[in-house]
């Protein structure tokens, strides 16, 4: 019932949107606009990186090591290099002396060991997919024929798969230095003093598996050159940082090099990276002159897309009788993989301000190890950092609750900053600037219908009831807008998080918005002219965003970290603000009035109390024709804005999951799914909506369904969609989403950010829910994914290896988590 | 992901067919829907010297009503098997199992004959066949002959066929009034094959199941015929009171159920171990009797 109301609720917001014909006087901002750039992305009407064809145009295939660990002994590319349509056949060796070494922007500590990481592996490889060799050949058919015709022969050394046992002496190494890549430590308070005759300590280890991103679009690389000159054309979300690492690293000059990302399918932080076969393409066509394609295919992704999560975090919660918290203490080793890549060791440190999550606290301890492995690395995905850490924090809630017999919502209710206390300086030195968790709170429990949900549990328990109800709550907070540059200098990162914008009114009227973010699936190009169209009072279809393009859009900071509309949508506010400013003048002086005495409505500049007036687009046409301008006035109506904020963002919400657990075969279904989010004000709720629908998938999927698995020789098992599996729409619930808004105070549009935030809420509601139905079996976890081998195992299926429980506790001892 | 180079042929009779693949012996392929072959080929798993496409021979399409069986042509498509008003009407169950098959996209190119063929215990309509003793036709140069079901999954990927025959399709007996069926599919996402599948066909009379075949997916290097099973479902209520003997009282047809994983060796792969997979093999097979039973 209700989601059908909530699905109506969207449908008829759409359907009021597009019967406003005429937005004058009507806010763009606040509407669920259709997104304009849907029509040619769905259709495929677009350019898409591997759609584009060049004149003489050949395709790489890489060669890719079946080994885990070895040493290179000899490559021999030269039956490949006389196969039909080869061009060119060439090993790491033979690339040896120009190819550099990939960056990582984030060396984080003083410690940090940061390997050198050629593109394509000289003399050892370190995964399983790393590029030993490639072919350059007519067709990509041929290319790939031709890989067959390469050998090389490897001396294997020992795998290094587990982190515990790789910090441990004497084992193998992945490189020279060791094993540890770095170690980081923080803290805020007297972690001793909480600790010191806590009444009541949760001691707990959680895995985040590791996870594989799947964009729609798997990558694809075009390289080309005049001689002179290069263009590369990359499915990526960084055109700006990518051409500045590849000047750097490729010693091609930055004004030599354009960056394009043509319309992009997806990344959520996996094509946040200088990969190996961006920098690899770019040499092939410098040495071969001629223009080379390389796509992946899903398997080869599979392999070699950064993976993430992969951490195994020991997290401790002091607490008094009555629930409050005292103190939390993490410990956490996080698996690099084989390299350091862009921000390889930022990612677990991106959460290490996060697990204290909404709660007050006396003091916060948090230590991370990064750990080689030989694994393909490990990168920023959707959340990256916040996600493991609200996993943990709110997981660890969950068992405070159930050890002192109270419910997980009243445990929350008694430590959580009260909305009277913002701005509220956390003990992880964070100032969180507003939020309502309270009013959040209370409306998901309102919409999930808690109390009848927690009767029919406890109904259940009492039938034993082959199939349990389970109740998860994630009350989560985030960090996200990145980021003040001064900040993001102060933790060792390379760049800085301001955004740009220019605004251009032409001589028609029409408007050009040239942003530094780079959207891949956000709809920017909608938001954006939302922002603009109630800025300048010009119809939301008279503006274009530009984008993606080096040459196009100089100057950005690009897209991830739910930092697009919070920095960037505020710079295009501000360039739009400067322009109108602009258009003032040139209107007092056609007007002969006073600046001061020209008011702005609707796209009309008015003296004051008359109704003389001129519309901006008479303006700059009059800015244009430059026949009558005041003194020292540019005949154009344009301005460029750079923001950088001055605090993070805090979207904030609380999540509801009803899980039914079938104890006979262990799948876990989710029943209900509640979604209260509050990312502040909203610039286009349709927007929001799939964000937040994306993100929830994201999150119930780490919880229930996806895990890369590695045998123990370092293979990785999951390189198809049949074994890596993603939920698709038939796998999930109905969400019912609904929002409580309370502006961010730290820009002007008072927007949070919404693009991670259903991912880093979703996973631990939804395990909290699985545990939740378990807990009369005495089982107080069950490791991610929560699959129903693994549910079976933990309930004593087979032996009961998979986890503590010894069958049914009975109901008596599981009353007090319930109620 | 781009398979090797392989030559394509397209007959566009039976008989042209026959010849083509009697020349070409082990090194052609034959091509229908390309569901199951194609990604083999991808992967570099398989390397044909040539594909033979069966999609312009006529006659190999389609559903007819026989009297005593179905006969389901083998190029016919799952999605045209699951909209044929003679096959739920005669022969249901291959409807439900079919249903289960992947999604849509692939139930429109993947082909009735294609997905028996090749022979993959994870199937889903292999196991159905086994259960209702289906007849498979199939033809070359020498002639056309008759398979039993029981005898055409003789292992791993391999059917009784010999290289170069063809099938040409399938009869599936008519079992007639007083039977119930159902297809319990137990799989990880909505398109994914099946961690283990039961497949049921019951009769019942005077309260208890007179006669239980059950076939099993994915519980071995080929589909299982379930006989232990069988025989000690015989003279069962299926029907009992309650949550099924949960936690309460004993349930004769729990029971019986625990003989279903007997005499099979199922696979342990990523999704499940080997003891998982007997015991969702007796939970499944309860179900599926439950259901076939109603
Ligand atoms: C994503 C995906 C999910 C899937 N999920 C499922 C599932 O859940 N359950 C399930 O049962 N199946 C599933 N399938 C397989 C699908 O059912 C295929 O349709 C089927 O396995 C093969 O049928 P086909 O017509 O595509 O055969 P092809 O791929 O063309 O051929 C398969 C094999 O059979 C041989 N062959 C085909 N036709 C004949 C013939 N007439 N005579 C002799 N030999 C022949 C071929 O030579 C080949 O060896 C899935 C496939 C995909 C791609």
């Amino acid at each position: 019932m209700t989601e059908q109301l909530d699905a109506g609720l969207v449908a008829r917001q759409i359907a009021e949107s597009d019967q406003l014909s005429d937005p004058s006087g009507v806010r763009e901002v606040g509407r669920a606009r259709r997104r304009k750039e849907d029509a040619r992305l769905v259709t495929g009407r677009t350019m898409w990186t591997d759609n584009i064809q060049l004149p003489g145009m050949l395709y790489v295939a890489f060669l890719r090591s079946p080994m885990a660990h070895a040493r290179i002994t000899r490559v021999d590319v030269s039956a490949a290099r006389v196969q039909p349509g080869v061009v060119a056949a060439y090993a790491g060796q033979d690339l040896a002396d120009e190819q550099g070494s990939l960056p990582c922007a984030w060396p984080v500590s003083e410690d940090v060991v940061i390997p050198d990481h050629p593109p394509m592996a000289v003399d050892t490889v370190r995964y399983v997919g790393e590029a030993v060799a490639c072919v350059v050949a007519t067709d990509r058919y041929k290319a790939a024929d031709a890989l067959e015709a390469i050998e090389v022969d490897y001396e294997p050394l020992e795998a290094v798969l587990d982190m515990t046992e790789a910090l441990a002496e004497g084992g193998p190494r992945v490189h020279e230095a060791g094993n540890q890549a770095f170690t980081w430590k923080f803290a805020g308070g007297d972690i001793e003093a909480a600790f010191r005759d806590a009444p009541v300590v949760i001691d707990r280890t959680y895995v985040q598996q590791r996870l594989i991103p799947t964009a729609m679009e798997p990558r694809a690389v075009v390289a080309t050159t005049d001689g002179d000159a290069f263009t590369l054309y990359s499915a990526t979300q960084i055109p700006h940082v990518l051409r500045v690492m590849l000047a750097l690293t490729t010693g091609i000059p930055e004004h030599r090099l354009r960056v394009v990302a043509p319309d992009v399918g997806g990344g959520f932080g996996s094509k946040l990276q200088v990969t190996a076969e961006e920098v690899l393409c770019l040499l092939l066509t410098r040495r071969l002159g001629k223009p080379v394609k390389w796509t992946e295919s899903r398997s080869e992704g599979n392999l070699t897309v950064h993976h993430g999560r992969d951490q195994l975090q020991r997290i401790s919660v002091a607490a008094e009788r009555d629930g409050r918290i005292r103190g939390v203490r993490v410990d956490l080793l996080a698996d690099m993989g084989a390299y350091l890549m862009l921000v390889t060791p930022g990612v677990p440190l991106l959460g290490a301000f996060m697990y204290n999550g909404i709660y007050k606290m006396d003091a916060y301890d948090f230590t991370c190890t990064g750990v080689f492995t030989t694994k393909m690395p490990t990168d920023a995905y959707r959340g990256a950092g916040r996600p493991e850490a609200t996993f943990a924090i709110e997981r660890a809630v969950d068992e405070l609750a159930h050890e002192l017999g109270l419910d997980p919502i009243e445990v929350r209710r008694r430590n959580w900053i009260t909305h009277q206390e913002f701005p509220y300086t956390t003990i992880a030195g964070l100032t969180y600037d507003s939020g309502n968790y309270e009013a959040a709170t209370d409306r998901a429990l309102a919409l999930f219908g808690y109390d009848k949900l927690r009767a029919e549990q406890a109904d259940r328990r009492d039938r034993r009831d082959p199939v349990q109800l389970g109740i998860g709550v994630s009350t989560y907070t985030e960090m996200c807008g990145l980021a003040p540059s001064r900040v993001l200098g102060s933790l060792s990162y390379g760049a800085g998080g301001w955004e740009h914008a220019a605004v251009r009114l032409l001589p028609t009227g029409k408007v050009e918005v040239v942003t530094g973010t780079s959207p891949h699936g956000q709809g920017h190009e909608t938001a954006w002219s939302q922002i603009v169209a109630d800025a300048l009072g010009v119809p939301f279809d008279d503006v274009s965003v530009l984008h993606g393009d080096t040459a196009v859009a100089p100057r950005g900071m690009d897209t991830y970290g739910s930092r697009s509309l919070v920095v960037g949508g505020v710079a295009v506010l501000r360039a739009c603000e400067k322009v109108k400013d602009k258009a003032r003048d040139l209107a007092a002086h056609l007007l002969e009035a006073a600046p001061g005495d020209v008011e702005f409505t609707a796209g009309e500049f008015r003296v004051r109390g008359t109704s003389e007036g001129r519309t901006i687009q008479e303006l700059a046409l009059a800015a244009f024709a430059a026949h009558d301008l005041p003194d020292g006035f540019e005949p154009r109506l344009d301005a460029d804005a750079t923001f950088d904020p001055e605090n993070f963002s805090f979207p904030h919400g609380t999540h509801l999951c009803a899980v039914e657990v079938d104890t006979e075969t262990g799948t876990a279904k989710i029943r209900s799914y509640v979604a209260v989010d509050d990312v502040g004000s909203v610039v286009n709720p349709l927007i929001v909506e799939g964000q937040v629908h994306g993100g929830i998938a994201q999150g119930i999927a780490q919880a229930l369904f996806e895990e890369a698995v590695y045998d123990s020789e370092g293979n990785l098992l999951t390189t198809t969609m049949a074994d890596y599996l993603i939920p698709s729409a038939a796998d999930l619930p109905e969400f019912v989403t609904d929002r409580t808004e309370t502006p961010a105070t730290s820009n002007p549009l008072g927007v949070k950010g919404v693009g991670e935030a259903g991912t880093i809420a979703s996973t631990p509601a939804v395990v909290n829910a699985v545990v939740d139905a378990l807990r009369p079996y005495g089982v107080h976890d069950v490791p991610m994914p929560c699959t129903p081998e693994r549910i079976w195992r933990v309930l004593g299926g087979g032996g009961g290896t998979g986890g503590s429980a010894t069958g049914w506790a009975g109901p008596t001892e599981s009353e007090g988590g319930a109620r | 992901m781009i398979p090797a180079a392989f030559d394509y042929i397209r007959p566009a009779s039976l008989d042209e067919a026959c010849r083509v693949l009697g020349d070409a012996g082990d090194e052609a392929k034959i091509l229908a829907g390309g569901q199951s072959l194609l990604p083999l080929l991808r992967l570099r798993l398989a390397y044909p010297a040539a594909l033979v496409d069966l999609g312009r021979v006529p006659g190999l399409r389609g559903v007819e009503d026989r009297g005593d069986h179905v006969f389901i042509g083998a190029l016919t498509t799952h999605d045209e098997v699951l909209r044929s008003a003679v096959v739920r009407e005669h022969v249901p169950l291959v409807a439900l199992a079919t249903a289960t098959v992947a999604d849509p996209a692939v139930r429109h190119r993947g082909t009735f004959g294609g997905s028996l063929a090749h022979a993959d215990p994870a199937g889903d309509l292999p196991a159905v066949a086994l259960a209702l003793d289906c007849v498979f036709v199939a033809r070359s140069g020498e002639g056309e002959r008759e398979i039993p079901a029981a005898e055409f999954f003789v292992d791993y990927l391999e059917p009784a066929l010999h290289p170069g025959e063809v099938l040409l399709g399938v009869r599936v007996p008519k079992l007639g009034a007083g039977w119930g069926f159902h297809y319990e599919k137990f799989h990880r996402t909505a398109q994914a094959w099946a961690v283990v599948g039961v497949a049921a066909a019951v009769r019942v009379e005077g309260g208890s199941l007179e006669e239980a075949r059950i076939g099993l997916t994915n519980m071995g290097p080929a589909p299982v015929r379930a006989r232990a099973v069988e025989t000690a479902l015989r003279g069962v209520a299926p029907a009992p009171g309650g949550n099924g003997g949960a936690g309460g009282s004993r349930d004769p047809l729990r029971d019986a159920c625990g003989e279903a994983a007997e005499g099979t060796a199922p696979p342990a792969d990523l999704h499940a171990g080997q003891d998982y997979r007997r015991h969702l093999a007796r939970v499944l097979t309860y179900r599926a009797v439950r259901a076939a039973s109603a």
